[in-house]
């Protein structure tokens, strides 16, 4: 991967230009000057560097709203910086960082401190505020204070909001805002010491299991108290078929729901966990073969509104522990998309359109953020893609300062070749 | 030899290795009941006892097969403490590795544990329990025991009593005795059964009654006094009502139902003392017997062809 | 593979007849006699001597037997599952003349291993050897007190003993290399 700023004139030709937004894919070049999109006049392309995209397909750069960059604290996993190249890698220009930082991002200062960190580093970074005070799930916090200084939502992320209560008045007071809260869904009490899925393969292994409904019933909860006080809930890393078909009832009379599947969840099953891989340890579990097909089968239907990674980085010794000390989470920016378009769009059918459209505008507009990507003068954020292209996910491939994956020796499917965000171009080739 | 380099569990293994190693240990019983109890199998053999928590009964069966066996050994006892951080193992296996090491015998709380120090080391591991996951040396033990009992495996009806859940024996003894043709069954309070455990082939039934009118055997798991008066159980009396294995119990049964515990016991809780004492118990033959299967278990890995070629 | 027999059936039997003379006349005290087969064909030879002194002198020696598996110092060097016989020695060896029993005698490390075994079992009075054949090419220093026939062999020779009871037939066979 290299890194370089953008040629004041940039031609991306010979490719098929895909706009999610109208869901349109057209044969034809996409121009760019002085970073921003402009358009296509012969008069000023002849002098353009041209970046041959035949056989591509260029589109909007993806948006991922949830992962964890470890900064503050914990630089040693991840800084904005390094997660940042890990996102370009992955054909991403614009992430929300979760708040479970050390100290998490419980106030408007550590909201202003990511805001202005993350402006120098080459993708677009949002920070999401904590919940509650120290994510103790007791206090709420100055969630106006902080949305001023540019928190796009809120989440105790890696801590479930347990107290019923508290997330009710939580997104009560959250209504006002009109911004979404995103709870990590797990009962604690039902979770027990769980450190993988509850089914026959963690009675064959003797770990501790982590039954569906634990996710299921608080995600029933918190669609609930949604419909309760009118706020907005977004269901993140959604493992479970029960939770997708609460999701997918609750959709149908509540307009403000959104939720999000990760790669790992539709790629994985547990019995991948077989000989104990730490790096398939993640909150929530990878789950039963009958819970990946039905979320294959609700990404199908529409439940999902976006894909979103939860990237969470851990040092090789976090990760080398027993499994059942071992951290929870996995990177997963740079084998997203060759994870996601293999499952989905090479096995199980779903249009290659849909699957960018969770990776662009559905997520962006979750966070409100501009969609309409290729209007003349917007900031080019643009990713090429192969779609097509198998390839072989390797170490080499990971850019962000942990090495936490799963995916490493798995055949991907489909690439992100280029990557085009604040006036840097990344070429993957 | 055997087909794999470590025993790390009777899941998927071979039957045929598990009838050599009973075999071979029925052959060690006969040096145990010598005046001099020690043959130079495994001389120049250097083996670690590596416990990363207490379990004095297992490792002086173990330290004892070894002397048996003229091995030269060494004990290492680690804190549970010092299991926090995931570098001390991978230091620990990496110093084992170091000091040239020919096996590895290790009991650790985390299942999956020896299959990990497989991967830091060349060294035979031997798990001697890993967590709720496989204890497989005591259930070939209870094999052995079970086949000099009745002389055949194949057809046997076994039952499991008790705490299946937290248990290090049950598993191993599911996976060995199905694939030596033993029938299965686990009879214990029903939130102390894994979910999906069916998923194994055993059945299932919490009537202790009708378990004891259906076995042949029953292998009786300690319980746990401090599960006691918990969400789990509420009380000892109900346990030992519903659970226990108790003098009138076996004398309703009117049939010889051979009773095996791994031990420790909780005499008055799962089995009473008359019983545990009394003529049906083959307990202390599971305890020669341990030592007799751990040498067969050490003299077939250890035997292992160097890879240079030279002894 | 070439191959010459060098004991029949009938000059096999005759050997063991003469064998057990020896015994009897070396040792005063014949009903101090306890007989140990090493397998696994010093085992049928050693109930064959222990019919011929019943026979010769009417005289009924405890037999056992040993397998010296467990003792062997070059089992790290095969690979094949090791076929134990066990080891079987149904009185006390204290006081006991102990004749040894084993079809060839050659480098000697299984006499030394046998040996080692009945160390476990008490304190013989003595411990003697007898060997059907004796071929040669000793490693230790070991010498047996009976011997049925001496075969000096060169490098690549090899003498099979069968033994009726083993091997269906009675015979000694020496086979090498080569034209
Ligand atoms: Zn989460």
């Amino acid at each position: 991967m290299n890194i370089k700023t953008l040629p004041q004139k940039v031609l991306l030709e010979g490719g098929k230009i895909y706009n999610p937004v109208s869901n349109k894919l057209e044969k034809g070049n996409l121009f760019i000057v002085n970073g921003k999109i402009a358009s296509e006049d012969k008069s000023q392309t002849f002098d353009a560097q041209a970046i041959d995209c035949k056989g591509k397909i260029v589109t909007h750069g993806f948006c991922d709203i949830h992962v964890h960059f470890r900064e503050p604290g914990r630089e040693d996993k991840e800084t904005l910086e390094t997660g940042a190249l890990a996102a370009l890698a992955g054909g991403f220009t614009r992430v929300c960082v979760m708040p479970n930082t050390n100290p998490p991002l419980d106030t408007p200062e550590s909201i202003r401190f990511i805001i202005e960190k993350g402006e120098s580093v080459p993708v677009h970074i949002h920070p999401i505020g904590a919940i509650t005070r120290q994510q103790a799930g007791k206090d709420i916090t100055e969630m106006g204070l902080m949305k001023n200084e540019g928190a796009v939502a809120f989440s105790d992320d890696g801590l479930p909001v347990q107290d019923g209560s508290v997330m009710r008045r939580a997104l009560e007071y959250g209504s006002m805002f009109d911004i979404p809260i995103i709870n990590h869904a797990e009962d604690k009490c039902m979770r027990e010491d769980g450190v993988m899925n509850e089914g026959p393969m963690s009675t064959r292994l003797g770990l501790s299991g982590n039954p569906t409904i634990a996710e299921s019933s608080m995600v029933h909860r918190d669609l609930a108290l949604g419909e309760m006080t009118g706020g907005r809930v977004h269901v993140p890393h959604v493992s479970t078929a029960q939770a997708a078909d609460h999701i997918k009832e609750m959709k149908k009379t509540n307009n403000k729901v959104t939720a999000e599947v990760a790669p790992h969840h539709i790629y994985f099953n547990e019995a991948a966990i077989e000989h104990f891989d730490t790096n398939l340890k993640v909150a929530p579990p990878i789950r039963s073969e009958f819970d990946r097909k039905a979320l294959i089968e609700a990404v199908k239907k529409g439940v999902f509104d976006c894909i979103a990674t939860d990237h969470a980085p851990h040092t090789i010794e976090e990760k080398e522990a027993s499994f059942d000390l071992a951290a929870f989470g996995m990177i997963g920016l740079e084998s997203c998309f060759g994870a996601v378009n293999k499952v989905l769009v090479k096995e199980n059918g779903l249009a290659l359109s849909t699957l960018i459209q969770m990776l662009t505008i559905n997520p962006r507009r979750i966070m409100g953020f501009e969609s309409d990507l290729f209007q003349t003068g917007i900031q080019a954020e643009i990713v090429v893609l192969d779609p097509d292209e198998e390839w072989l996910f390797s170490k080499t491939n990971i850019h962000s300062r942990s090495k936490n994956s799963p995916f490493i020796n798995e055949t991907l499917i489909g690439r992100p070749v280029i990557t085009i965000s604040k006036n840097k171009i990344i070429n993957n080739e | 030899m055997l087909t794999h380099k470590h025993l790390l569990g009777l899941e998927n293994y071979p039957s045929k290795d598990i009838q050599a190693i009973i075999d071979t240990a029925f052959q060690f019983r006969e040096v145990l009941d010598r005046p001099i109890k020690k043959v130079p199998s495994l001389q120049g053999v250097t083996i670690v006892n590596l416990f990363f928590e207490n379990s004095t009964r297992t490792r002086i069966s173990f330290e004892l097969a070894q002397k048996r066996l003229s091995a030269d050994t060494v004990n290492f006892s680690a804190s549970s403490s010092s299991l926090k951080k995931g570098e001390s193992f991978k230091d620990t296996a990496q110093n084992i590795e170091a000091m040239k090491i020919d096996a590895v015998v290790m009991r650790h709380p985390a299942p999956g544990a020896p299959l990990h120090l497989t991967q830091f080391i060349d060294a035979v591991v031997i798990n001697a329990g890993d967590g709720t996951h496989e204890h497989p040396t005591q259930a070939i033990l209870d094999m052995m025991s079970l086949q000099e009992k009745f002389g055949k495996l194949a057809g046997l009806k076994i039952a499991i009593v008790g705490d299946i859940l937290h248990s290090r024996v049950a598993l191993s003894n599911i996976h060995g005795l199905q694939s030596m043709g033993a029938e299965v069954t686990l009879c214990g309070p029903t939130n102390l059964i894994p979910s999906f455990v069916e998923d194994l082939g055993v059945t299932v039934n919490s009537n202790l009654d009708e378990v004891m009118e259906w076995a042949d055997a029953l292998n009786v798991l300690r319980i746990q006094r401090e599960r006691m008066g918990s969400a789990l159980l509420p009380s000892v009396r109900e346990y030992r009502s519903l659970f226990g294995i108790t003098e009138e119990r076996l004398a309703n049964h009117k049939k010889e139902i051979v009773i095996m515990h791994p031990g420790p016991m909780n005499r008055g809780v799962e089995i009473d003392s008359q019983v545990a004492d009394g003529g049906q118990a083959i307990i202390l033959d599971q305890v020669l017997n341990g030592v007799a299967s751990r040498m067969a278990i050490l003299y077939l890995l250890c035997g292992e062809k160097p890879e240079d070629g030279n002894a | 593979m070439n191959q010459k027999q060098l004991l029949d059936e009938k000059r096999l039997g005759q050997t063991i007849i003469r064998l057990s003379h020896e015994i009897i006349e070396k040792n005063t005290t014949p009903g101090d006699i306890a007989l140990i087969g090493i397998h696994r064909r010093g085992v049928p030879l050693a109930k064959r001597i222990q019919n011929q002194l019943k026979s010769i002198a009417q005289i009924d020696v405890p037999l056992g037997t040993v397998d010296i598996t467990f003792h062997r110092d070059d089992f790290r060097e095969r690979l094949v599952m090791p076929q134990i016989k066990g080891t079987e020695i149904p009185f006390s060896l204290d006081g006991k003349i102990v004749i040894l029993i084993d079809d060839v005698l050659f480098t000697g490390r299984t006499i030394r291993a046998a040996m080692d075994v009945l160390n476990a079992f008490g304190r013989a009075a003595s411990i003697q050897l007898a060997v059907l054949v004796d071929r040669g090419h000793r490693e230790m220093p070991i010498r047996a007190d009976f011997v049925g026939k001496n075969i000096p062999t060169h490098e690549g020779e090899h003498v099979s003993v069968l033994i009726q009871e083993v091997d269906k037939k009675d015979a000694v066979i020496l086979t090498w290399d080569g034209e």
